[in-house]
């Protein structure tokens, strides 16, 4: 099966362990991921001024580069691409004046009006490969492994790009329980991580951040996945900070929910990339006894 | 009697035969009639302008012409360089030899091969929003977005071919929403590349070591000691590689100097 693909540059860069992680477990299911032959950044951010058209161009060239390769579908795995390009194209598709605007200005591509459908990895791997196939090729169960699932915003909200109905909570708990992880629900998965505030009022930023990791640890988790590069920042890369400033009481150990697939599917170090998690994701899995010691430390 | 000589846009001065059609064209608001078929430098200097900016190879690749233009009826901006487009009746145009860019300072030597590198010099990168007005600028028909977006994306191989055509006219960086200096970037990406990342030509280092070692220091004190009639006659019979010839299936008959 072919099946077009947006990366984004995050992926390229920063989230390595996000991408390399879904395309080897892709190509273990005998799925052909195939990236997009030309593709520009996502825009990152929908904006929501009523007359700011232009930061709608950048998802709108990469639909129309999907659509003029001859795909009906792209899939995404960052939340971020995921917001920006779906709302884009819903965009494209309800409001006629602003489409032909948009079309108007970017008079050398060709027309769009919506005919590429964005799909979420997530919601990919419950429609396409199905819960039960994957159930089926998992080699490394997880055993139990109590997990959290942490959406944050940009997968739930707006209702009408939603990867589910409001209130579902349930793709990534299916998910984990295809891997043979127990879900752990938690009260913080759809609280905002803070976001770009990191930068900008970052005591605000912590402090919320903080709040969603106890949150899970209380609720029994004993690891995080999540599915965006910047929630990743500030939920792993500042964990450090918020265990010396005695704001959380321990570490939890945070994935990519692609990571969590690679290793369930049994695929070696090279495809989980590990390497690029924070300290403690390696050995808290090592301790669990999955083959994920890299000789190849990047 | 022979018929006389036909003579339009020879040289850099024009000289218009008796009948010769000439167009009405804009420079800079002013209307001037200049020959068709003449190169917008061509016809410029027709016109009387002398350029001091705005003219440098006259053949398509200093970068130091290139010209917007409109053309009657059409509300689009059209790119091209002075020395290779032909003028067309009532186009307006101004010539734009220079465009302010920021270039970042850098060491081209203690600079690390990577994406992050390149982003921390040039962080504007992150403001493109994708408009392509960049591409459509481009005299070179090099896809700016494109070279933009590798970049971007960290690869930066990609970049450097994408960019290869660039000659740094600055017109990409004159259509920027985002402000970016694209030449300058991609001109790192490619030092970046050349320096680090491609292969290197061995067979070039080797050559180079060998001539440093004074191998052919003889041979080329005799050819210059040699008088002319000598070297025009052992110059007429040197053996030459065939045109065409598939590589590596020809060698001389004489191998001393290899
Ligand atoms: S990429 Fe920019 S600087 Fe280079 S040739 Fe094109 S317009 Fe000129
Ligand atoms: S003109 Fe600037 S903002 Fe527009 S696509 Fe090119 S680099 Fe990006
Ligand atoms: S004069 Fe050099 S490109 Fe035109």
């Amino acid at each position: 099966m072919k099946v077009s693909y947006y990366p984004g540059c995050t992926l390229k860069t920063k989230a390595k362990n996000l991408e390399d992680a879904a395309v080897s477990s892709m190509a273990a299911l005998g799925v052909d991921f195939q990236e997009l032959q030309r593709w520009n950044c996502c825009g990152a951010v929908h904006s929501l001024a009523d007359d700011d058209l232009i930061h709608h161009v950048a998802p709108v060239r990469d639909l129309v580069r999907a659509m003029d390769q001859g795909s009906r579908q792209v899939v995404t795995l960052c939340s971020m691409c995921y917001n920006t390009l779906a709302r884009a194209n819903l965009l494209m598709r309800n409001d006629e004046v602003k489409r032909k605007t948009i079309n108007d200005f970017m008079s050398e591509e060709t027309d769009y009006h919506g005919e590429v459908e964005v799909v979420h990895f997530l919601n990919f791997l419950r429609d396409t490969v199905g819960w039960d196939t994957l159930r089926s090729r998992v080699k490394a169960s997880l055993n139990g492994m109590k997990v959290a699932s942490y959406y944050g915003c940009t997968l739930v909200r707006p209702a009408d790009v939603a990867i589910e109905p409001a209130g579902g909570g349930k793709v990534m708990n299916e998910f984990i329980d295809a891997l043979g992880g127990s879900p752990v629900d938690f009260a913080a998965s759809t609280v905002c991580c803070g976001s770009y505030q990191i930068l900008a009022h970052p005591e605000a930023a912590l402090e919320v951040i903080g709040r969603i990791i106890e949150s899970a640890s209380s609720a029994g988790a004993e690891a995080l996945i999540l599915s965006c590069p910047l929630c990743e920042y500030n939920l792993a890369k500042k964990q450090a900070e918020l265990v010396s400033s005695g704001k959380i009481s321990k570490k939890l150990p945070v994935y990519y929910f692609t990571q969590l697939l690679a290793i369930a599917l049994g695929l070696g170090p090279e495809a989980s990339r590990l390497d690029l998690n924070e300290a403690g994701s390696v050995e808290f899995l090592k301790a669990k006894n999955f083959p994920v010691e890299s000789g190849a430390r990047a | 009697m022979s018929a006389p000589v036909k003579q339009v846009a020879t040289g850099d001065r024009a000289i218009l035969p008796e009948g010769a059609k000439t167009i009405p064209i804009f420079v800079m608001g002013k209307r001037y009639e200049v020959p068709e078929t003449l190169t917008i430098m061509k016809a410029m200097e027709y016109a009387g302008f002398k350029f001091l900016r705005g003219a440098g190879c006259r053949g398509g690749i200093c970068g130091a012409c290139p010209t917007v233009y409109r053309r009657e009826g059409d509300y689009k901006l059209y790119f091209g360089l002075a020395c290779q487009t032909v003028v067309e009746p009532n186009m307006y145009l101004a010539q734009i030899p220079f465009y302010p860019a920021n270039r970042a300072v850098y060491d081209i030597e203690k600079i690390e091969p990577v994406a992050d590198a390149i982003h921390a010099l040039y962080p504007e990168l992150f403001r493109c929003v994708a408009c392509n007005n960049c591409t459509k600028a481009c005299p070179m028909h090099v896809e700016v977005l494109d070279y933009i977006s590798a970049i971007k994306q960290g690869d930066i191989a990609r970049a450097a071919r994408i960019s290869f055509d660039c000659i740094q006219c600055g017109m990409c960086a004159s259509r920027c929403m985002g402000e970016l200096p694209q030449y300058h970037i991609a001109q790192l990406v490619r030092r970046i590349y050349g320096k680090y990342i491609q292969p290197k030509a061995e067979h070039l280092q080797k050559r180079v070591t060998q001539i440093e070692s004074g191998r052919y220091d003889k041979a080329l004190d005799e050819l210059q000691k040699m008088d002319h009639a000598r070297l025009e006659k052992i110059y007429k019979e040197r053996e030459r590689e065939p045109d065409m010839v598939p590589l590596g299936a020809w060698m001389p008959k004489d191998t001393q100097y290899l």
